[in-house]
């Protein structure tokens, strides 16, 4: 907007209007909460990314010969609960949502700053007793708490590890809320629904998922904890309670879930799609609606979890159908990126890169998707390592494929410096490589019969699970990089302008980094999103 | 800003039915209607909760049509939850 | 507190930085505690769910373990809440007209009937343990099915519990409204507090309403005595 020559170290900005860690612990700025929350979850990132590794090593050799049995129980386990609930599900929606939403939708804040905090808080108290229940010995029970297991038969810290879980569910069921309102009733004049862009539609979807599914993972949990601590027997086959009642609880959340995994994910495919094919996005209304549409139906679909756990077979059969119901909408997603791409002017920045992995890697996470929800196949393959490849593909492959695009995107947003693009696109061609290695070779372990969460395994499955190891090993180095990058840009990178890809949107139409209250003036606005038409300057930094 | 207030008398008459109304539910118990016995009851605790979210909650004063899609949405996905898993309680071919 | 914005007018104390008018402040306010009612909903509706399906594959067990409430403690359980609910009601009433002593008065009130509701459920509750009425090592049935009756006894205490728990917390809200009141902090302009603490009260009212009939009311023989 203004002249780039400006240094910007000198203008005030949201970071350097007040110094201090008071002014960090107590802001109430959305931008500033976005951070924490970034600081957090990558805290967690590495964590749970250390159990994985030392996953990875056990399965090295078909021996058990690293770990005890009872201590893969509790790698897996952890792995999977400091992932899902503390990295995966906040990562977009409350370090990128967050920063971007009211951005994107021409508002100061969230609708509710101080219960954004909060939030913020009940996370880092959830994050606390995790921390308690890894410190104290873990917890072993998977990170699904089934019933009776969870309840009867083990002694670790089951009742620490639901309570962080059940605490952090009230961290998302606020930051949801704080969404469709501030979406709702924030929107800068002619903001319409029909100009949002697709990140605050996805984010939208996801804070319904957030607000109907959540408490309902929260009280089957507290049911185990009333199970387990006053003996209340709500699950208790010995007194007629039906295990799979729980199943059907937390699935009706944790399903769902998957889909909170993947719809923001989706929103910064969109936005970065559209920028670097410099194109308005494909069949904009189609795209929202799809996303709208994967959040509703992803409450119709929990039990195809529970194919072989016994419930009933005309139950499984309506599950089966609308879990191919999703593939609907979910094609409809990856037929509008490929057609905007079509034709456009294409630029292989760093995001891209990822945007690309992302494309590719959730059609094969969906598409498998379409195998297992079939009722014959999914007796074949259940709780083998199809279903690992099948997930990894949608949650590694595709939700922290978005979210590294997503940082790389907006990072000169946040921070209002350049990252090295080389080092960038290393990092995002070894992600890429390591990520295929490790899972791909599950999917043919799986199919070959390997189950999942067992520390030892047939000499037969020896190589394919080296080959995984080995694909871990790069994918490690891939994670770090950017972790690295990232800190040394802080300092040294290259400052931002305020538009460096020449996109579209609010957000690049504001100060990089924005001021506290991102905007001199409330902005009108008079287009539709995605007007690359209108936008014809190309800067250097995509070329 | 513009508010409905709804007159003191409106409240009492409302409160007055609610408490006629739980008369009505604990008399009901004793009626021998089989399984209509708990028809009957969600029948009227759902006359209760509808006049407690009218009135006394103000959702008929409203002005926001937001209200209404938040309370419908909530409750038609209370029905989801519930008739799903009831598909497969009352579909088992094993007890 | 937050002046950033020249358009803030300076006779509306209770406005925030970001909102552009008190309509739009109150707005976003009001859809915000709907929408966490509703998330209440979801909470309390997988404890109904459980209810649902245990009660239609055991109805005889159910019937019989709800023999067992106290239909008078529970009936009158009812009455009070129902009571708690007006008062709460002419409350954010009194603020709606700015009646200062009006409102303390009636939340006052509504805190009592609180209060007296967890005193009727610690009651109950006190002779549900006695008799042994309690889920676990200690329960003690002597009618056919003891088993599936303790599960009837577990979702009464899980949903009675989780319930008297909101009860709990509306009561310390509405304290701290009370005590904002006193202050002065509402008036005809501002009150949205008091709004939003009446809607998170008769919520749990209305969760009471259903657990009324479905616990206490499922049998129409209530001889044994």
């Amino acid at each position: 907007m203004t002249t780039a020559a400006v240094p910007m170290r000198e203008r005030e900005n949201y970071l350097n209007q007040e110094y201090g860690i008071k002014s960090w612990l107590l802001t109430t700025d959305h931008k500033r909460i976005a951070l924490l929350y970034l600081l957090s979850i990558t805290f967690f990132f590495f964590i749970g990314g250390f159990f994985a590794l030392l996953i990875r090593l056990e399965l090295l050799t078909p021996a058990g010969d690293l770990v005890q049995a009872d201590t893969y129980n509790k790698l897996f386990t952890m792995h999977g609960q400091v992932m899902v609930f503390f990295f995966l599900i906040p990562a977009v929606p409350a370090v990128l949502g967050n920063f971007l939403i009211p951005i994107m939708i021409g508002a100061k804040d969230l609708a509710f700053p101080r219960v954004n905090l909060l939030s913020w808080y009940i996370f880092i108290l959830g994050s606390a007793l995790m921390l308690y229940t890894i410190l104290n010995g873990g917890v072993d029970t998977g990170w699904t708490f089934y019933t009776p297991l969870s309840t009867e038969f083990l002694t670790t810290n089951v009742v620490a590890a639901a309570m962080a879980i059940f605490v952090v569910g009230f961290s998302s069921i606020l930051t949801g809320l704080n969404f469709i309102v501030t979406i709702h009733r924030l929107r800068a004049p002619g903001m319409t629904w029909s100009r949002l862009p697709l990140f605050v539609w996805a984010n939208y979807a996801t804070s319904i998922i957030f607000v109907l599914g959540t408490p309902v993972l929260a009280i089957s949990l507290a049911l185990v904890g009333l199970e387990r601590m006053f003996h209340l027997g709500i699950f208790d086959p010995r007194l007629g309670g039906d295990p799979l009642l729980f199943q059907h609880l937390f699935w009706f959340y944790s399903h769902p879930a998957v889909y909170v995994m993947i719809l923001p994910g989706m929103g910064v495919v969109s936005e970065i799609v559209a920028c670097f094919s410099h194109k308005r996005l494909f069949g904009y209304r189609f795209m929202a609606l799809a996303l709208i549409a994967i959040a509703v139906l992803g409450f119709l679909v929990w039990a195809h979890h529970m194919f072989v756990a016994g419930i009933s077979l005309y139950a499984a059969l309506i599950f089966s159908f609308f879990s191919y119901m999703v593939a609907i909408p979910s094609a409809i997603k990856v037929f509008n990126w490929t057609a905007t791409l079509y034709k456009g002017s294409i630029s292989y920045t760093t995001p891209m890169l990822y945007a690309f992995g992302f494309i590719g890697l959730f059609t094969m996470g969906g598409m498998t998707g379409l195998f297992v929800a079939a009722l014959g196949v999914d007796v074949h393959v259940t709780d083998t390592y199809f279903i690992i490849a099948h997930f990894h593909y949608i949650m590694v492959g595709g939700m922290v494929m978005a979210y590294l695009g997503g940082m790389h995107f907006w990072w000169p947003k946040i921070s209002g410096r350049m990252y090295p693009e080389g080092w960038g696109k290393l990092a995002a061609l070894l992600i890429f490589i390591g990520f295929n290695l490790t899972f791909f070779p599950q999917f043919i372990l799986g199919y070959m019969g390997m189950p999942r969460r067992y520390w030892q395994y047939s000499p037969e499955f020896q190589v394919l699970n080296v080959l995984s190891t080995a694909g871990a090993s790069i994918l490690a180095v891939g994670y770090l990089l950017p972790m690295v990058y990232f800190l040394w840009s802080m300092r040294y990178g290259k400052i931002a302008d305020d538009n460096p890809w020449g996109a579209a949107g609010l957000e690049w139409m504001t100060t990089s980094p924005p001021t506290t209250s991102n905007f001199d003036e409330i902005p009108t606005v008079t287009w539709e999103a995605y007007n690359y038409d209108q936008l014809t300057e190309v800067p250097v930094e995509r070329q | 800003m513009s508010e409905h207030i709804a007159s003191k008398k409106t409240y009492i008459v409302v409160w007055a039915s609610l408490m006629c109304l739980t008369a009505a539910t604990a008399g009901a118990s004793y009626l021998e209607l089989g399984h209509f016995n708990i028809v009957l009851a969600l029948l009227i605790a759902t006359c209760k909760a509808t006049l407690v979210a009218l009135i006394f909650m103000g959702v008929k004063y409203i002005s926001q049509k937001m209200t209404w899609v938040v309370i419908v949405a909530g409750l038609f996905w209370l029905f989801i939850l519930i008739s799903l898993s009831m598909t497969d309680y009352i579909s088992r071919s094993w007890r | 507190m937050s002046d950033s914005s020249p358009t803030l007018a300076a006779h509306q104390p209770g406005l925030q930085h970001h909102f552009a008018t008190m309509e739009q402040q109150t707005d976003a306010s009001v859809m915000g505690m709907w929408v966490f009612l509703v998330t209440e909903i979801m909470f309390f509706g997988g404890m109904f769910v459980g209810y649902m399906i245990y009660r239609y594959m055991y109805y005889g067990p159910w019937l019989e373990g709800s023999q067992h409430m106290d239909f008078w403690w529970g009936t009158i359980n009812t009455a009070v809440l129902l009571c708690s609910s007006l008062t709460m009601a002419l409350g954010v009433r009194a603020s709606q007209l700015g009646q200062r002593r009006m409102l303390v008065t009636f939340l006052l009130i509504t805190i009592l009937f609180g209060l007296g509701f967890l005193g009727i459920k610690s009651i109950e509750y006190h002779g549900h343990w006695v008799d042994g009425q309690f889920p676990g090592a200690n329960f003690r049935f002597s009618g056919p099915n003891p088993a599936q009756v303790e599960l009837f006894f577990s979702f009464y205490w899980a949903m009675t519990g989780f319930h008297a728990l909101h009860v709990l917390i509306g009561i310390g809200l509405v304290t701290y409204v009370v005590y904002r009141s006193w202050k002065g902090a509402y008036g005809p302009d501002y009150h949205n507090p008091v709004e939003n603490v009446g809607l998170y009260w008769h919520f749990v009212d209305i969760v009471w309403i259903y657990l009324y009939p479905l616990l206490y009311l499922i049998s129409h023989k209530h001889l044994s005595g």
